[in-house]
């Protein structure tokens, strides 16, 4: 699987000429302050954000600018985690609703997606109950655990994580992290894992990618960037965690 | 305690709203007389006796006149509403939804429409259709769509780029989808609202056109047109007048109350405080 991708984005670049690959069963993090174009990046990838010049690579297939219609068939194998878990839920239906909604757009019939629709509940660690409950009535770390069961309930290959667990406090943020590896191993996802938390993305990842205004300063292995930083960017990046 | 006392707010109004209604819906099956039977000597009977609301000039009982009356004012007023909100909404909802041209053109139109001095245009437009009910509520459904088109195109822009739109798209939503499955039931709460506050407005703009003679035809009873029959006898023989008109006041404060309570229901602010 390879991911080319070179991006310019209007008058302003948001990401500028931005080259990575995601590996099968891999996690690659995305590392950088605000405004780096972390999620602009992840946001062409799902097709949230048209992509002004370059191409997106997947198995070999450009899906640079997926037209609506062809869409579909892209999300099959790609979903998306977002940061906010309350607001990626329609407040007016139930949790379990949302995610049984997914599996009968791709051909689930509501028998099975409802017996789908439990056991992913399950497999995420929320019972039943949670299930009939509205996005309002749960605890931000049970909704981003419902999307999570929404992102895998088609089995994709890809997960982006856009700042999945920033919203969230520390606690939860170490058990979504250690569903999310568990469910990585399980399904062979390849997670793109969009971070400004260094330690998290030290956990979760083999491999990271630094942004600075919209361009790739450093790339490698995460111990090796994390320990050893090449970059002047970087290096203050690490130390501006260090000092707080 | 408030939420409670708002529920039965909307329990009470809601069953006054739906007595109301019921009357009009079997108004042949109540009435006391026949509405359209004239008897000349039995006119302008005060009321009291065996015609409890009077009789008008022709000798007809007013009573059944404005039960029978209520039929043609409520059920017109309805099909007027739900017109306007069917095609304002879905003018609305799809200018939001896909903005760009389309959206700017029917919008400017739309703001040519609300400039205008409503009624004016409705009273235009009614006479260039021709008399009859069915001209009025489509003179007047043709000034206010713009209303709702307004409203649920502002309600699409607000919900458009939510996270959740994006999350269903990703969940495999088309457009269709995104539409009825999660635009409509974000916004259909506000528009709900407006419209059942609106209807008590359209019922007097209804009656009003009636008034003028641009609605309902006599004989058939329709308070507006009643009321105007009755208008040169106000001194002499007032019930004529007062019968349809309070019956029009009654009805438009019911649904005016009605649609204050459910904007109170629906309130966000008054929701139950979450945990």
């Amino acid at each position: 699987m390879t991911k080319v991708f070179t991006n310019r984005r209007q008058s302003f670049k948001a990401v500028d000429g931005v080259n990575f690959r995601l590996y099968p069963g891999q996690c690659l993090g995305i590392v950088g302050e605000s405004g780096s174009g972390k999620s602009t990046a992840a946001r062409m990838i799902a097709q949230l954000e048209t992509t002004t010049e370059g191409r997106i690579l997947y198995r070999n297939q450009d899906i640079t600018n997926t037209p609506g219609r062809k869409r579909k068939s892209i999300y099959r194998n790609m979903q998306m985690i977002f940061q906010n878990p309350l607001d990626s839920f329609d407040p007016r239906r139930k949790l379990g609703s949302s995610v049984v909604e997914v599996l009968c757009n791709y051909g689930f019939s509501k028998i099975e997606a409802r017996a789908q629709m439990k056991k992913l509940m399950e497999r995420v660690g929320l019972n039943d109950e949670i299930a009939d409950r509205y996005p309002h009535q749960v605890s931000g770390g049970q909704c981003q655990r419902a999307a999570i069961a929404r992102a895998i309930a088609l089995k994709p290959e890809i997960l982006i994580c856009d700042e999945a667990t920033s919203a969230l406090d520390v606690s939860v943020q170490q058990q979504i992290i250690k569903l999310l590896k568990e469910l990585q191993s399980e399904y062979h996802l390849s997670i793109l894992f969009i971070c400004h938390d260094l330690a998290l993305v030290q956990e979760m990842c083999q491999r990271v990618i630094v942004m600075y205004e919209g361009k790739i300063v450093e790339e490698g292995a995460v111990d090796e960037v994390i320990e050893n930083p090449k970059e002047v960017y970087t290096r203050r990046l690490l130390d501006s965690v260090l000092s707080i | 305690m408030r939420k409670t006392n708002i529920r039965l707010r909307f329990i009470i109004f809601l069953g006054l709203v739906l007595v109301l209604a019921g009357v009009a819906a079997f108004a042949p099956a109540l009435v006391p007389f026949d509405p359209y039977e004239q008897n000349l000597q039995e006119a302008l009977r005060a009321p009291g006796g065996t015609h409890l609301l009077g009789t008008d000039r022709y000798g007809r009982d007013m009573l059944s006149r404005v039960i029978v009356g209520g039929r043609t004012t409520i059920f017109s007023t309805l099909a007027l509403v739900g017109v306007s909100v069917i095609i304002g909404m879905v003018i609305g909802i799809l200018c939001g939804y896909y903005g760009g041209k389309m959206d700017s053109i029917v919008m400017r139109i739309s703001d040519v429409c609300l400039a205008f001095p409503g009624m004016v245009f409705a009273i235009a437009a009614a006479s260039v259709l021709g008399g009859g009910i069915i001209s009025a509520v489509s003179a007047l459904a043709f000034i206010s769509w713009p209303k709702y088109a307004r409203l649920a195109r502002g309600e699409v822009l607000s919900i458009k780029n939510r996270t959740f739109m994006e999350a269903a798209r990703l969940g495999g939503c088309g457009t269709w989808k995104l539409i009825t499955g999660h635009i409509l039931p974000n916004i259909s709460g506000t528009i709900l609202v407006t419209a059942t506050l609106d209807i008590g407005t359209m019922m007097m703009e209804l009656a009003g056109l009636s008034f003028l003679g641009l609605g309902a035809m006599p004989p058939a009873a329709e308070w507006g047109s009643m009321m105007s029959d009755g208008r040169s006898m106000l001194q002499t023989s007032p019930w004529v007048i007062l019968a349809p008109g309070t019956a029009i006041f009654i009805t438009v404060a019911c649904f005016n109350l009605l649609g204050d309570t459910i904007r109170d229901l629906l309130d966000p602010k008054r929701q139950d405080v979450k945990a």
